[in-house]
């Protein structure tokens, strides 16, 4: 068999083309997103962005009616959206398997929460997988499918970051050549879930789950690894690497599935030792359940509930000895990220701090202009809520405190989950302002595409939201439209549409500046005259990567510069400087 | 403390630099030699200008994909301050293989903190081995500036198994074809060049 090298979501993506699927939907986030960018290669699956995680869901519950083996993928916080349709579908059940794979991020590398998916597998009663690394992404989810379709349910796979975004060697499997029999399938007593056919529904799950835990007692996914001595450890998912690591010469009872628990096998393992660890990420999930079996452990008493874990923290846990580390002893600039040079949003961020807005924020690249020197985000909570912060936030002020206040979003998470609060917004009248930042991608996860830029996820043209007519369709009488890169004229317009006593909405419209390059036109970068330059910095309040400040020699004065390597020629550092220092590089 | 026959590179830079494209030549170089290889890095918010890092270890097993503290054997960084920011990941014996480029984060660029002074001298006062390498030099040289971490690869892989043959094998697998020559040059640049 081929061996290669594979990231977990490269894995899963194998997985799904090896297990026959022929439905894959999601909306990306990280660190799920490459899922479907890596099954778009496979080109029998029919793979969509859906505008969230609950129509993603929605579409893959319905593939799978129709007999299709069906993989949706979504972030941790993804499922929150998609909770809804989850917790019925685990009482419906499947025809077609399905495979929802939620993506956790522990240490919030690039994330808002901390939530351990888990939980939901527990309270929508829905088996999960966990696995280790990229070859048990491949075999859990492919194993995943034939168990949906055996026990008739949804299975939920949970990945992490470090298994998302960790490369290890894989053995591939073969691709099953014989894809399922799609078709109608009428069954109103499976899938039409009025509380008459969901009562007879729930017992089932119950059942279901019971019969599951005795099964996955004797499943080589849960698996005894014999070790030296009385410490026993039971683990899953990527801190089982860092146990293993930790305390080689352990017993380890090493879960791939962590719902519904194996309680016999856990019993047989934990009577064995005299001392028991549970070392797991994130919450106490499989530590609580032992406990409440009755067996003393140890676990989040030690190791921390918050962050990742590594196998430095886990011996800092447990006091055992650590290597000695160099020392760097002086107090370092810090590297944040920070919006590109070129950024369409960052004209605007500019004219809402000089605006003194205040702004509810949102989810996407334009949350960084709470960063210095922009600072000019005031909230930041989910997913399309800086619409419906900005309506409650109108309702408790004063006229002049209203007129400040400003929702900034993007236009994918516009689409995901903001127009619902635009319409509430209009609905019930409050006088906050929208600004729609139009980059006309999904630009945080990687420059996805959605249902107003244009195309598909296999590249494809298709029909493209108007966002205008949307937003007027709404009730939004003022929609207003303009260019970020013109600075003058945004800064105008914000102002004027924050003066009016009625929801309105600002659409900057201006694709990213890492889209397809073809589409956009290339300028010659700009440079600084020193001579011109006055020192007075007012450039750097743009916080462009491209903008450098250059310190005078002993007692001279500094003075700007720009790196040609990073300019864009976007050109709004000129608009910003009043003395003309900046000028466009002549094509050489 | 170590685990017996296993290798950790720790790469260090900023976002944009290619670290990403490095890492998977590396990864797949040490997989096409018969090793256990694993790889961690962090995608998303970490790319738009900020810090990043990837974790490449390499042996006989490898369970964890992360270094610890004190565990790296090579510190192969892409960028001056960067590389110093993750020396305590590095053993007091390991080896730095380091670009001798400088990029001012957010806060110098603003004039409000001042990069730090005299990195590589910091380097060799608290480890034996660094090498400096001219990659952006190197890569003017091989033709486009962009292969500058092809450059670096060149340079690390004098302290690695795998033969040079190996090494141009992964390159080609990963860089698309009308890129492959001045990548070829740039690696060979990287691997002659003194450090």
């Amino acid at each position: 068999m081929q061996k290669t090298v594979l990231s977990g979501n490269e894995a899963f993506a194998r997985a799904a083309y090896e297990a026959g699927v022929q439905v894959a939907s999601a909306y990306p986030g990280t660190p799920s997103t490459e899922i479907l960018e890596n099954i778009r290669q496979y080109p029998r699956i029919d793979a969509s962005w859906a505008p969230n995680e609950k129509v993603a869901l929605e579409v893959g519950i319905g593939a799978s009616m129709g007999g299709a083996r069906t993989m949706v993928t979504m972030k941790h916080v993804g499922v929150n959206v998609a909770a809804d349709p989850l917790f019925t579908f685990a009482y419906t059940g499947v025809r077609g398997g399905l495979v929802l794979v939620a993506a956790d991020d522990p240490e919030m590398h690039s994330s808002q929460n901390e939530q351990d998916s888990r939980h939901y597998a527990r309270a929508a009663k829905v088996p999960m997988f966990d696995p280790a690394d990229s070859q048990e992404a491949l075999e859990l989810t492919r194993l995943a499918f034939a168990v949906s379709e055996e026990f008739d349910t949804p299975i939920m796979l949970r990945s992490t970051t470090r298994i998302s975004h960790s490369k290890s060697v894989v053995t591939l499997g073969e691709p099953c050549e014989q894809l399922p029999a799609t078709g109608l399938q009428r069954d109103p007593a499976k899938f039409v879930m009025l509380p008459g056919n969901a009562r007879i529904r729930h017992p089932f799950v119950e059942e279901r789950l019971e019969r599951m835990a005795e099964w996955a007692c004797d499943q080589p996914f849960n698996r005894i690894e014999i070790g030296k001595g009385e410490l026993g450890i039971i683990t899953a998912g990527v801190a089982y690497q860092y146990a293993r690591e930790v305390f080689p010469d352990a017993s380890i009872l090493k879960l791939g599935l962590v719902h519904p628990l194996p309680t016999r096998l856990i019993r047989e393992f934990a009577e064995r030792f005299k001392t028991l660890y549970v070392i797991e990420e994130l919450d106490p999930f499989i530590e609580e359940q032992v406990r409440a079996m009755g067996f003393q452990v140890v676990g989040k008493d030690r190791v921390p509930i918050c962050g990742e874990l590594t196998p430095g923290r886990l011996r800092k846990a447990f006091d055992l000895e650590t290597p000695e580390a160099l020392e760097v002893g002086e107090q370092l600039p810090a590297r944040p990220p920070n919006m590109c040079p070129g950024c369409p949003h960052r004209g605007v961020f500019y004219a809402l701090n000089r605006l003194k807005a205040f702004v509810t924020g949102d989810i996407g690249c334009y949350t960084l202009g709470f960063m210095p020197p922009l600072s000019a985000m005031d909230t930041c909570i989910c997913m399309g809520a800086s619409i419906g912060n900005a309506t409650g936030l109108s309702k408790v002020l004063e006229a002049d405190a209203q007129q400040k206040l400003v929702a900034v979003i993007g236009d994918s998470t516009f689409l995901h989950t903001g127009v619902n609060g635009l319409m509430d917004m209009v609905y019930n009248q409050s006088p906050a302002t929208v600004i729609i930042l139009d980059n006309s991608t999904t630009g945080m996860t990687g420059r996805q595409d959605h249902p107003s830029s244009g195309y598909t996820l296999s590249g494809e043209k298709t029909y493209q939201v108007d966002l205008e007519a949307l937003c007027r369709s709404l009730g939004v009488n003022s929609v207003r439209t303009v260019d970020p890169y013109l600075m003058a004229e945004t800064q105008q317009v914000i102002s004027e549409e924050m003066a009016r006593p009625e929801t309105s909405v600002v659409i900057t419209r201006r694709p990213c500046v890492l889209i397809k390059h073809d589409v956009l036109e290339k300028k010659p970068p700009l440079f600084v005259d020193a001579d011109q330059c006055t020192a007075c910095k007012a450039c750097l309040k743009l916080g462009c990567p491209a903008i450098e400040w250059e310190p005078g020699a002993e007692g001279g004065k500094g003075f700007a510069k720009v790196d040609r390597l990073l300019c864009t020629g976007c050109g709004i550092c000129e608009q910003v400087c009043k003395f003309g220092a900046f000028g466009v590089c002549n094509e050489e | 403390m170590k685990n017996d026959g296993i290798t950790n590179i720790l790469m260090a830079g900023v976002g944009g630099q290619g670290t990403l494209l490095a890492s998977e030549i590396l990864s797949e170089v040490l997989m096409q030699a018969g090793y256990d290889v694993k790889k961690a890095e962090v995608h998303g918010m970490a790319q738009r200008g900020g810090s990043v890092v990837s974790h490449v270890r390499f042996g006989p097993k490898v369970y964890s994909a992360i270094i610890p503290e004190g565990g790296a054997d090579i510190l192969f960084g892409f960028e001056l301050l960067e590389s110093y920011r993750y020396l305590p990941l590095l053993a007091p014996q390991g080896t730095v293989v380091v670009n001798n480029l400088r990029i001012a984060p957010p806060s110098v660029a603003l004039g409000r903190e001042t990069y730090p002074r005299d990195i590589p001298d910091k380097l060799r006062q608290r480890v034996a081995d660094v090498r400096l390498v001219d990659g952006l030099q190197l890569a003017e040289q091989a033709g486009d500036p962009r292969t500058v971490n092809t450059v670096l690869l060149g340079a690390l892989s004098n302290l690695l198994d795998p033969s040079p043959d190996q090494w141009l094998a992964a390159i080609k697998a990963l860089v698309p074809e009308r890129f492959q020559q001045v990548n070829l040059e740039a690696f060979d640049l990287g691997r002659a060049a003194k450090a």
